[in-house]
């Protein structure tokens, strides 16, 4: 994903690339190489096989403080996922929904960046990212404080007549646009990074041979900033899927999400349970994303 | 030239066509002013709410009291949010050195250099960046658990420096790639050595990205909850962990004033960056 962070070179038609760069055999690679991916392998690889471990086990006596053996019980997951199924698929909806929400915010905006900002164009950037050097929970807690009941926000809605619980807090509502919020710049700089490197030319030149600008946009822009867009909505999902914060302090228990019941299991000393569902809850992602990539054809992203 | 011709047949186009046109133009921007305006919203609620008063009872509150700017002379009022951002920003400081070390030879390593299995190494670098948070926080807690490992500072640098290694990878690398190898060519033609190209070449070329994957640690380490919140144990409090603990009981004006301080701190220090650079450039 390294499009996320860095714009590149412009893709001009007939540019010249740097040359390709000789790399270099030896030991040196495997010095450089170790010491971090060691780090990696110790505390993210091995960790996950623990958690598999873990979400095998079987218990004790009854109830989670008697303790827990290591077994093969697969009936862990079977038992976690039937009870928590409904948790288990909110957190994709909710995650599938704030994604495309987030795309739809940040396609404009990152396109006004790119396209449209001129000499404003860093600086934009820097805004864009600032709210979010403003702690994680510090901005969800506004956001509470924003969609209060009695707040500005909710009163208006409320005498226009939208809002069909006549709150915002405390509904899935509060929680999707709380993951929206939380997670847009991880769309929105991908997508720039990727619609920064179109030539306008080339989007120009759609519009020369007649097509409408909708067609451009469908024809050339999207195409070419695929790698943004799959960059994103990853970046953007991802999170989403297992975030519990947004849930707990905008929602309510009715749009509880599989993080939150991960996080509470652990916390009651359920393990193997929170274990069997934090793996499966891996699974499912993994297998979403690679299918994803595979489909969208942007496979140079790993 | 363009331009000239559109203005001089608007008038005779058809109402419709000239209404989609002025859309057209104006649509994109006044998204642009909204999605700013959504996103520098909280920040704007946070910065009011640390003149919010607390409550009569001592607790803070999510409405609006009365002015105050009693949490902006007295932060430290609760010695445990001092406490918490000193955690914190102790944490960070090491994760980020740690993070951008080895993040960043590996990085070297991937775009300099042939070795077996850039496949398997490529994807456990992806891997930690395509698992959500509670599934790398609590596998490692699970580690920790089934290896009698102690929770506490140590068990949450070891997280923390984790979860950046793949993003300085990614950032570092990125730099690299665009890195004209002519330029290190040239300095080995003058005849430099290899360290002394290393030095005065390629060091202080790649130094930006570096730069900027070490912000990006610090502030994901900084701002991290979920992870350091399965790990932490019950000994430390982190900032994050600290808001997330008082949201229960009325989060203090005091959180909002520290939210305020690392903002305009933030922001300051990327708009000094900038203008560093622009006079640079000149």
């Amino acid at each position: 994903m390294a499009i996320a962070l860095t714009p590149g070179v412009p893709i001009a038609p007939g540019g010249e690339a740097p040359p390709e760069r000789v790399k270099r055999k030896g030991k040196t690679a495997y010095f450089l190489l170790i010491p971090g991916m060691a780090w990696l392998v110790f505390f993210f690889v091995i960790p996950l096989g623990s958690l598999f471990l873990t979400s095998l086990e079987r218990p004790l006596g009854s109830g989670p403080s008697a303790g827990y053996a290591s077994a093969l019980r697969w009936q862990n997951y079977t038992e976690a996922l039937s009870k928590y199924d409904t948790e288990f698929l909110r957190s994709f909806w909710y995650a599938g929904l704030a994604t495309i929400l987030c795309l739809i915010i940040s396609f404009p905006l990152a396109y006004f960046i790119a396209f449209r900002a001129g000499r404003w164009r860093n600086l934009l950037l820097v805004l864009i990212v600032a709210p979010f050097f403003c702690s994680f929970l510090i901005r969800t807690y506004a956001w509470k404080t924003i969609l209060a009941d009695d707040g500005f926000v909710t009163t208006v809605a409320n005498s226009l007549h939208l809002l069909p619980d006549d709150r915002i807090l405390a509904t899935p509502l509060a929680v999707v646009f709380g993951l929206v919020y939380n997670f847009l710049p991880f769309m929105v700089l991908p997508l720039y990074a990727s619609l920064e490197r179109i030539d306008p030319r080339l989007i120009e030149a759609a519009a020369d041979l007649y097509a409408r600008p909708w067609i451009g946009l469908q024809r050339v822009t999207i195409p070419l900033a695929m790698p943004g867009i799959v960059a994103g909505t990853l970046l953007t999902f991802i999170p989403a899927t297992g975030d519990f914060i947004n849930s707990q302090l905008l929602g309510s228990p009715r749009t509880r999400m599989i993080g939150n019941v991960i996080q509470t299991q652990f916390a009651r000393d359920a393990l193997p349970t929170a274990a069997a569902l934090s793996f499966s809850l891996m699974a499912v992602i993994l297998v979403v994303v690679f299918t994803y990539i595979r489909r969208a054809g942007t496979e140079e992203l790993l | 030239m363009a331009i000239a011709i559109e203005k001089a047949t608007d008038a005779r186009l058809p109402l419709h066509y000239r209404f989609t046109r002025y859309l057209r133009s104006h649509f994109i921007p006044a998204i642009g002013i909204l999605g700013l305006i959504y996103l520098f919203l909280p920040i704007a609620v946070v910065f009011a709410f640390s003149f919010n008063d607390r409550l009569p009872n001592g607790r803070g509150s999510v409405s609006w009291v009365g002015f105050s700017t009693d949490a902006w002379t007295n932060i430290c009022v609760d010695p445990n949010i001092c406490r918490a951002v000193g955690t914190s920003l102790q944490i960070g400081v090491l994760a980020t050195l740690a993070g951008t070390l080895l993040g960043t030879m590996i990085a070297f390593a991937l775009v300099r250099h042939r070795f077996r299995g850039r496949q398997s190494t490529n994807l456990t670098i992806f891997l930690p960046m395509a698992t959500p948070e509670v599934v790398m926080g609590s596998s490692l807690l699970a580690l920790f658990l089934n290896t009698r490992i102690p929770l506490g500072i140590v068990t949450v640098l070891i997280a923390h420096i984790m979860f950046t290694i793949s993003f300085v990878v990614v950032t570092v690398k990125a730099r690299l790639a665009v890195l004209d190898p002519r330029l290190e060519q040239a300095a080995m033609d003058l005849y430099a050595d290899e360290r002394q190209t290393f030095r005065y070449i390629t060091l202080p070329l790649v130094a930006p990205g570096i730069a900027a994957a070490a912000l990006l640690a610090f502030s994901l380490s900084f701002d991290d909850f979920i992870i350091t919140y399965f790990n932490k144990g019950p000994s430390i409090t982190t900032f994050p962990v600290y808001v997330w603990a008082s949201a229960a009981r009325g989060v203090p004006p005091q959180v909002n004033v520290i939210g305020s301080l690392m903002f305009f701190g933030a922001l300051a220090v990327v708009l000094l960056a900038q203008l560093a650079g622009k006079v640079k450039r000149r």
